[in-house]
């Protein structure tokens, strides 16, 4: 059997804490007690392997997923998923979801009054290749209000959901854009204490990946929790 | 080199148009393993409300369902053995089907009773929470490695109830805050 990811602990500061009253639906919904520390046993070291079979090549383009083309800034969003060795996380699952161009999720319970984009579903999904490469064809998600205080919009984001190698490389998180002014007044954003580390969810615009005449490129790259225990021979 | 994992965010309340492709209520595994099982739950908040925007995540390691991390991509199976996502509807509720795994011991020598891992996300969670199932009445339970981590008041909180005499249906809520607060690891 193949040797199983080794996983470091979490450091404290790089990962919001779960209780963050700025952010109200925490207050009732964070756990109260200490957590117990886990072993890390076989259970958490194993995860599910997903096949190319849960992925087929057009999950990957949000703006061809219907008959028209979907309203909005067409990018490109890419890059790698990386473990904490530096080395390239191969087959992970990338699921990614995101509202339209007006900031309105094709989800019955968004009330927001922004118009639906008959062609844009939000929805993509994807494996990582050989490099731990990624890429997304999408449109620029809209910032949208929400009910958390006076006068709440959250930054644009790209929702994004990652399963490395191992349970315990397990990552759900969200994808912003450079500049947005929003940032500092989200509290979901401003929830990880550290301004290192919170920046590291900002995506940076990428000339490289910009295809002339044809979509904005930005960047994302992913460190996901883990390491190789089986280090590639030089 | 080492880098720091990148932080993590709420799944917020729309994560069905990312994640429910891949909802699989019935979890696969190695034929002729053991005995199906059907658990079922309500997952509750600090006010004692039922969460209706909640997806859990089920792993199951069977020996044949992970670890494998050679394998290339092509070569895996289409449905992972072992891995189960559901969402809670308006009630709060969950079910899902699969089979009772045996007792495991680690390389380590650490004997593990029967269990699922649990992985806990929604809207109001920053990061996603992590939670084991365990058997009620299961005897290898008393010698269970991490159980025994657990303050014994709490370690109900990890037990699967039978709900019909043959225990092919158990039941398992999860309760965020609260007297009755699930043990959630830290990992």
């Amino acid at each position: 059997m193949a040797k199983l990811p080794v996983f470091a602990k979490v450091i404290v500061g790089t990962q919001p804490e779960y209780l963050h009253p700025d952010y109200r639906s925490s207050v009732k919904r964070a756990p109260t007690r200490p957590l117990i520390l886990l072993p890390h046993a076989f259970s958490e070291r194993t995860g599910p392997v997903f096949g190319r079979d849960c992925v087929s090549a057009t999950d990957r383009d949000l703006t061809a997923q219907h008959a028209g083309a979907p309203l909005g800034e067409r990018i490109a969003v890419s890059g790698r998923v990386l473990d904490e060795g530096s080395r390239p996380v191969r087959g992970a699952l990338v699921e990614a979801w995101q509202a339209n161009a007006a900031g309105r999720y094709m989800h019955k319970m968004d009330q927001h009054n922004a118009p639906l984009d008959p062609n844009f579903s939000g929805c993509g999904r994807t494996l990582t290749d050989t490099d731990g490469r990624y890429q997304f064809l999408s449109i620029k998600p809209g910032a949208y209000p929400w009910g958390n205080h006076a006068n709440a919009w959250r930054p644009a984001h790209i929702h994004f959901s990652i399963f490395g190698d191992g349970l315990l490389s397990r990552l759900v998180t969200q994808m912003y854009f450079p500049g947005d002014p929003l940032l500092a007044l989200d509290p979901i954003y401003n929830s990880i204490s550290s301004e290192k580390d919170k920046q590291r969810l900002i995506s940076s615009f990428d000339l490289g990946t910009t295809t002339p005449d044809f979509a904005l490129g930005y960047r994302f790259d992913i460190v996901l929790r883990g390491r190789d225990a089986t280090p590639m021979e030089k | 080199m080492s880098y720091v994992p990148t932080p993590s965010q709420t799944v917020g309340p729309f994560f069905s148009i990312g994640l429910s492709a891949l909802y699989r209520e019935k979890i696969e595994c190695e034929p002729g393993e053991g005995k199906c099982v059907l658990i079922r739950g309500r997952v509750f908040d600090g006010d004692g409300q039922p969460v209706p925007d909640a997806v859990l995540e089920i792993w199951q390691a069977c020996e044949t369902a992970g670890g494998d991390c050679d394998q290339e991509p092509a070569r895996r199976e289409k449905i992972p053995l072992g891995f189960g996502r559901i969402a809670t509807n308006e009630r709060g509720e969950f079910q899902f089907n699969t089979v009772r795994p045996a007792p495991r011991r680690d390389e380590d020598g650490l004997l593990h009773a029967p269990h699922l891992v649990v992985v806990v996300l929604m809207r109001g969670l920053l990061r996603h929470l992590l939670t084991r199932i365990y058997f009620a009445g299961e005897t290898a339970n008393r010698e269970d490695a991490v159980l025994n981590l657990v303050p014994p008041e709490r370690q109900q909180t990890l037990l699967a109830e039978p709900t019909n005499e043959r225990a092919s249906e158990l039941s398992w809520d999860i309760h965020l805050q609260g007297e009755l607060e699930t043990v959630f690891f830290e990992a």
